[in-house]
């Protein structure tokens, strides 16, 4: 049993002692990081603390703005845009459980199951990534137009009186629903559930399997009791690497969805953009921020993985 | 009941080639679409074979011109995310200084912040410190967001080297320049490489921070957003296709040659 | 100074020593490994013995102390700047050069233009002439261990340093390049030192031993001598097995101490007991297994008058071979283990049988009660 995991050497030998700091150049990892981190910090920390006084400011492009402790804005456009906001929550939470459900079957055959097209599955994975996710996402468009095979196919199924009920979707369309935009996010975001999931299940020695089989654990069993709970870390960094970015997003509501499918996102995008209501903009992007990292704290405790970079 | 057996057996074969064809749909749709001849503005329905935008890929105003525009940008960006985060992935790595949980989480956080979040708080700099943007706004906001995924990128590489081969280079006397270019360098040059590409591709395709902080300055994918709103041409589809196809090429032609070079070697 | 004619290969550390913030690797330690011998530094994972290696080599800076090198002081040195060069544990081969290349990374990077003839030649002598042209990895374990010990030999150092060099090798071939090695070395003359913690390799490879626990040297000697003479717990019990009796010094008689222990007297030489001897003074009285004989009580009588005696029951026996390993209770100490040769098995010797140990007091060790009896059996085992 000692050789299931990749234990040292039989005899092991002596464990380096614990690494001292380095003797000569104190200074050297300061030199190391100064560049990068500056950059960071004035183009990552600081812009956060601008929108962060953005959001409490009051005035018009006109006449300008000026930092009034308003704090209102938080309320007002949290009161004006909740739907939005529930919109990006259950869209992408929908996604990011459908990619963990579709992915973990891809993830499971490329590290186990594949042999010797393993490396094939896996450029086939990555490679759609160098064909613009705008093109893509666009060709989502054809495969769900109108009276295509696809809805046609839902149809004759009964799927979409399902869907329908669900309020996911309204009459024989699928386009211009909500459906159509996790449909998207689901697609968009799939690959950053495969390859973490990949490389934790990869890790998996495949004698585990057989050590499980051999100790009368069904193939389901040694699934439930083995390999998905190795597979962890991948789970966790895979569904935060794929909820985060899906309730940011703002591409598949606009190119998929109508207006009753506008998510976060798109509201900050226009608030931006459009309106030039930066205060409520701010808002509205640091209300979306706080949540993320409340919601990605309490999942990382929860799932126990505390070191994921 | 022998093909329910085989069923149960490979269940997890057909479900994972399943997903694999949901990834690959739009792709395939993509390549189809780029010899459709569409009757309107936009191509999103079938009508007849044609091979006219493949023989005038440029034939749509501004569309190489973003291209250009997009592969200057990420040739830059990933030229500096990628000496940035190396240092950074060094210093993380081999040395021990204070602030270092600092810089984990500084690290940490663009990678877990929404894009839009990241886009709308850098306009607001832009915004307050009077920038022009264009051009040089994308390329720093790219370097920004990439540098977090080259530092990890670069980190995992360098974290499972042996430290005893630097020890070793400097016991064969090898001075520190020599061990960093001799062995260190070479060493940790597969994650440099991986980081670089990653770089590369998110520079290549972002379209939610670009949008943000382009100004009036057109890349690729923010041409197709254009395009969305006022009428696709056939002609993304013909570059979204190379592009594929380039990318597997190029992928398969490496793999071949590290192949024969192993083969060689043995 | 030593007397031999050329002392440029002494290794001498003085009052050397390593802490890392609170804990200490290495405690102040002076040790001389002369010119062309081949030392081993032996000890359990964590007793310092590598972090010894370490600063001789350079990769380590000494908290206090000093390292000579024949009479140049190489304290301050960074490694690339020492003639000395490191076989080190799991090898360290660079994954991303082949075998010639990986050979040849000292000369080169000492300015040597053209190293071809060399490198080929050293290759030759460790039998990977054909193997050049091969990346580290497609070789076996026993090869890359051959190839670590070429890259080092090439640069012709005057002190080689092998960091558990055979530790990631199977048995058969450990035992097959301990004979190897040591055939190098006779071979090139270098001063050899080699860290370890397997005290047999220690013992067939060495000229001298430095056994290590907690950072200090425990003892110092020729292998039989650590063996046969121990001065500590630990060093008996880290070397082989060893059986411990509690006694207080009765009396001194010439070069003899005499001893009592439970009812019966034990005999000691005087010179082989390196705790106090004073009348009352408490004494580990050691012997072991191999050194004891058993005879069946019913046979006491015959047994030669002068030999120390003890009597028990045996516990325990199994057969492995060359020899039977008894465990045998006594009123004096449980479980004192007893190993005999087969040569006249006497059937009467099964667990539950009355026995009288007995052994020449030469071969009788004494140590300072005021120790552990069982330091180093952990990690012995």
């Amino acid at each position: 049993m000692t050789t299931l995991t990749e234990s040292p050497p039989p005899l092991a030998p002596e464990a380096p002692e614990p690494k001292p700091p380095k003797r000569r150049g104190r200074w050297t990892p300061y030199w190391l990081l100064l560049p990068g981190i500056l950059w960071l910090l004035v183009f990552f920390a600081l812009p956060m603390i601008y929108q962060a006084s953005t959001s409490v400011q009051t005035g018009s492009l006109e006449e300008g703005y000026k930092v009034t402790w308003h704090f209102a804005t938080y309320w007002d456009a949290l009161s004006a845009y909740w739907p939005q906001f529930v919109r990006s929550v259950l869209y992408a939470g929908t996604a990011t459980l459908l990619c963990l459900l579709l992915g973990y079957p891809l993830a499971y055959l490329i590290a186990f199951r594949a042999g010797r097209w393993r490396n094939l599955i896996m450029i086939l994975v990555i490679a759609p990534f160098f064909t613009s996710f705008l093109i893509r996402t666009l060709a989502w468009k054809t495969i769900l137009a109108d009276g295509g095979p696809v809805v046609g196919a839902l149809d004759t199924l009964h799927v979409l009186d399902v869907t329908s009920w669900l309020g996911l979707t309204a009459g024989d369309r699928v386009l211009a629903t909500p459906l159509a935009v996790i449909c998207g996010l689901t697609y968009n975001f799939l690959p950053f559930m495969i390859l973490p999931l990949y490389t934790s299940l990869e890790r998996i020695d495949g004698r585990l399997h057989e050590a499980a089989g051999d100790l009368y654990a069904r193939p389901w069993t040694t699934f439930r009791k083995v390999t998905f709970p190795l597979s962890m870390p991948g789970v966790v960094s895979g569904t935060l690497l794929t909820f985060i970015p899906a309730a940011g997003d703002y591409v598949n509501a606009d190119l998929l969805g109508s207006t009753d499918t506008r998510m976060v996102g798109n509201t900050i995008q226009t608030q931006f953009l459009r309106v030039l209501d930066y205060p409520t903009a701010a808002a509205l992007s640091f209300i979306l921020m706080a949540a993320i990292l409340l919601m990605v704290t309490l999942y990382i405790r929860r799932s126990g993985t505390e070191d994921l970079v | 009941m022998p093909f329910v057996n085989w069923l149960k057996r490979n269940l997890v074969v057909i479900a994972g080639l399943l997903t694999l064809g949901y990834l690959l749909l739009p792709n395939v749709i993509v390549t189809v679409f780029s010899f459709n001849r569409p009757k309107g503005r936009f191509n999103y329905e079938w009508q007849r074979f044609s091979l006219d935008a493949w023989k005038d890929p440029c034939g749509v105003s501004d569309l190489c011109g973003s291209l250009s525009v997009s592969l200057q940008i990420a040739v830059l960006a990933t030229l500096g995310a990628t000496v940035l985060g190396t240092l950074i992935a060094f210093a993380l790595v081999r040395y021990r200084f204070r602030a270092r949980g600092a810089v984990n989480s500084l690290i940490f956080l663009p990678m877990a912040m929404p894009e839009v979040v990241m886009a709308a708080s850098l306009l607001t700099l832009f915004l307050n410190m009077g920038a022009q943007l264009g051009f040089w706004t994308i390329l720093i906001a790219h370097i920004m967001f990439c540098l977090s995924f080259v530092v990890t990128a670069v980190k995992a590489r360098v974290m499972s080297m042996d430290p005893r081969l630097e020890e070793a280079a400097r016991d064969l006397y090898a001075g520190p320049f020599q061990t960093f270019v001799r062995v260190t360098l070479p060493i940790a040059a597969p994650g440099i490489a991986a980081g670089a590409l990653l770089a590369f591709a998110l520079s290549f395709d972002d379209f939610i921070i670009t949008n943000f902080n382009a100004g009036s300055t057109v890349t690729f994918p923010m041409f197709v957003w254009g395009s969305a709103q006022r009428g696709t041409p056939v002609q993304i589809n013909v570059i979204g296709t190379t592009m594929f196809v380039v990318a597997v090429l190029l992928v398969l032609v490496s793999m071949a040659a590290g192949n024969r070079r192993g083969r060689r070697q043995a | 100074m030593t007397n031999k004619t050329d002392p440029s290969g002494d290794v001498r550390l003085t009052g050397i020593a390593k802490t890392y913030g609170a804990f200490t690797a290495v405690h102040p330690l002076d040790l001389t490994v002369p010119q062309g011998s081949f030392f081993a530094l032996l000890g359990a994972s964590g007793c310092g013995k590598t972090t010894t290696l370490r600063m001789i080599a350079g990769l380590e800076e000494p908290t206090r102390g000093t390292v000579h090198l024949g009479d140049q002081d190489v304290t301050a040195l960074p490694p690339y700047k020492r003639p000395v060069n490191t076989v080190f544990q799991s090898y360290a081969l660079f994954p991303h050069l082949n075998i010639f290349e990986n050979v040849a990374f000292g000369l080169r990077r000492r300015g040597l233009k053209s190293v071809k003839k060399q490198v080929e030649e050293m290759l030759d002598l460790v039998q990977l002439g054909e193997q050049a042209r091969k990346k580290p990895h497609q070789l076996s374990g026993g090869q890359q261990q051959r190839v670590a010990v070429a890259r080092a030999l090439i640069n012709h150092p005057k002190v080689l340093l092998l960091d558990e060099p055979l530790g990631a090798l199977d048995l058969k071939l450990r035992r097959q390049m301990q004979l190897e090695l040591k055939r190098i070395q006779t071979e090139v003359g270098i001063t050899f030192v080699h860290v370890t913690h397997d005290q047999e390799e220690a013992m067939t490879m060495a000229d001298t031993v430095a056994v290590m626990n907690a950072g200090r040297v425990e003892q110092l000697g020729s292998p039989a001598d650590l063996y046969e003479n121990p001065r500590t717990t630990f060093v008996a019990n880290f070397l082989g097995t060893s059986n411990f009796i509690e006694a207080e010094v009765d009396s001194k008689n010439g070069d003899e101490v005499v001893l009592k222990a439970g009812g019966g007297k034990l005999v000691l030489p005087a010179s082989r007991c390196s705790a106090p001897a004073g009348t009352g003074g408490r004494v580990l009285v050691g012997v072991r297994p191999e050194k004891i004989s058993l005879t069946h009580a019913d046979d006491a009588g015959e047994i030669p008058v002068g030999r120390n005696r003890i009597t028990g029951k045996i516990a325990d026996s199994s057969f492995i071979g060359v020899s039977t390993q008894y465990v045998v209770d006594s009123p004096v100490c449980s479980d004192f283990e007893v190993y005999a040769q087969n040569i006249d098995r006497d059937p009467r010797l099964v667990p539950g049988a009355e026995v009288v140990l007995h052994w020449n007091p030469a071969h009788t060790f004494g140590l300072d009660a005021a120790q552990d009896a069982d330091a180093g059996v952990e990690e012995a085992a």
